[in-house]
């Protein structure tokens, strides 16, 4: 049976690791290649490596970094930051990475999902969307983000995952931006309408608190991705820095508990 | 030793990582003249069928791989893509395959048992190897590999499969004829799975 994927999200932010709230203030939390070489020892499912810097500078992906840590990484990886062209994808993938994110630029022009697609097959092409709850008195719904959460986007998400989806897209990513940092759980009636209505994999990122919030996520989802960042940074009240993964046992046990009422269906 | 086929598509530096860390030596495979004193082979590959055949021609290594495989009956591993170009034609492409393994590659999306399901097939998934499969020794009771795909090689001759696994219906997920093995997931990103089954095709 396929298995739900259990995907550390690892940001990268002036060449080390951070962890933000709310895509704010982004907290130091150690060095990317050491990370990979822990999960690597813990066996992560897939790792997944955004550079924050990237498309706000308007700089290229940091290909030796990139190099490095795809040398090191003894699971699938997938790298968003930065990328705007197929071409850009194409030398990714190159290095050695079996996925590429991309957000802003996809939104902003689809038709670089399906070049970027077929450049590089459509299993490696990741769509990243960064949604926030509107909060307004009268307002409802979500709003799509990019930049860091600095730039709006009109249309409703799951619009756009479709159209996304359409243009090429492998997998979507969807990431709670007003729950980043928060680990409070994850957003389980936009996952669950996410779900419904995409016919790739789906990727839920933003909220994750404890490995009932990933049993959770399952129970509402069935077989999805579930990333997390502080889960897997912290530990404890003070969050104190200790990156952490579920062992065999316990991810066997997340996923027998999340599933059950799917198998019982 | 093993040699891996560079023909320009594909993973290789993880699999160069993978084996350095299980003490094996590899040498990439660019051209022809590489191609000497060949014990053991991989061929990689991600993508589309055809670009991979086509890559593969263009590399000039198809004849000398034909001799080594099918007359020296050397040893030969094809990964995701590079298992795929083993079949004899794909239903994503227009081109022929190798050959080398019967059978055609099919279409998850074209198969009822599993059109409903999300596309592509990702992530980690059981495997069933097939009863005394040299490639999974010592992964009879627990295989778990990582998958990343929308097409699945089915065998014409079901002795041909060597393992198998569930999305929506039991796919040939490895197959080997005689010296020439096959494997539909990543090994090389597959853990300690994937290190035994490495470490299992580097000492047949």
């Amino acid at each position: 049976m396929l298995r739900p994927r259990i995907i550390p999200c690892l940001l990268v932010h002036q060449g080390g690791l951070v962890k933000t709230v709310e895509f704010k203030d982004p907290k130091y939390v150690g060095d990317p290649i050491n990370a990979v070489k822990i999960f690597n020892e813990k066996e992560a499912d897939e790792l997944v490596v955004l550079d924050i810097d990237a498309t706000v500078k308007g700089a290229e992906p940091d290909y030796r970094m990139i190099a490095n840590l795809a040398a090191e990484c003894r699971m699938p990886l997938c790298y968003g930051g930065g990328v705007r062209s197929p071409q850009q994808a194409k030398m990714i993938i190159g290095l050695g990475v079996e996925k590429v994110a991309m957000s802003a630029a996809a939104v902003e022009d689809v038709t670089l999902v399906t070049r970027t697609a077929d450049a590089v097959g459509r299993q490696s092409v990741v769509v990243v969307l960064d949604v926030r709850k509107k909060t307004g008195l009268f307002s409802k719904g979500y709003e799509v983000f990019t930049r860091n959460g600095k730039q709006v986007h009109k249309g409703d998400p799951i619009e756009i995952a479709l159209r996304m989806q359409e243009a090429g897209a492998g997998e979507i990513v969807i990431n709670s931006i007003d729950r980043d940092g928060l680990m409070k759980g994850y957003d389980l009636a936009l996952a669950a309408r996410m779900r419904q209505e995409l016919r790739v994999p789906l990727t839920l990122l933003g909220g994750a608190g404890s490995h009932q919030d990933i049993e959770a996520l399952l129970a509402e989802c069935g077989v999805v991705g579930a990333s997390a960042g502080s889960l897997f940074v912290f530990k404890g009240p003070y969050r104190a820095v200790l990156i952490n993964y579920p062992n065999p046992e316990q991810k066997d046990g997340i996923c027998r508990a999340g599933l059950a009422t799917h198998f019982s269906k | 030793m093993i040699h891996i086929v560079d023909y320009g598509l594909g993973n290789i530096q993880a699999f160069v990582t993978m084996y350095k860390r299980l003490g094996i030596d590899t040498v990439l495979a660019k051209t022809e003249n590489d191609l000497c004193n060949v014990r053991k082979l991989i061929l990689p590959g991600v993508g589309a069928f055809d670009h991979a055949m086509e890559l593969l021609e263009a590399s000039e290594m198809r004849q000398p791989l034909e001799r080594l495989v099918l007359q020296e009956k050397v040893p030969v591993l094809g990964i995701c893509v590079g298992m795929q170009i083993l079949a004899c034609s794909s239903d994503e492409g227009i081109g022929a395959g190798l050959g080398w393994v019967d059978g055609r590659v099919r279409s998850f999306a074209g198969n009822a048992a599993s059109a409903a399901l999300p596309m592509p097939h990702m992530g980690w998934n059981d495997v069933v190897p097939a009863a005394g499969s040299p490639l999974f020794k010592g992964l009879e009771a627990d295989a778990r590999f990582y998958f990343l795909h929308s097409y699945y090689f089915e065998c014409a001759d079901s002795t041909n499969s060597a393992a198998s696994a569930d999305y929506g219906f039991n796919f040939d997920c490895a197959v080997q004829n005689d010296n020439v093995y096959g494997v539909q997931f990543h090994p090389e990103k597959s853990h300690h799975w994937g290190a035994a089954l490495l470490k299992n095709f580097a000492e047949l």
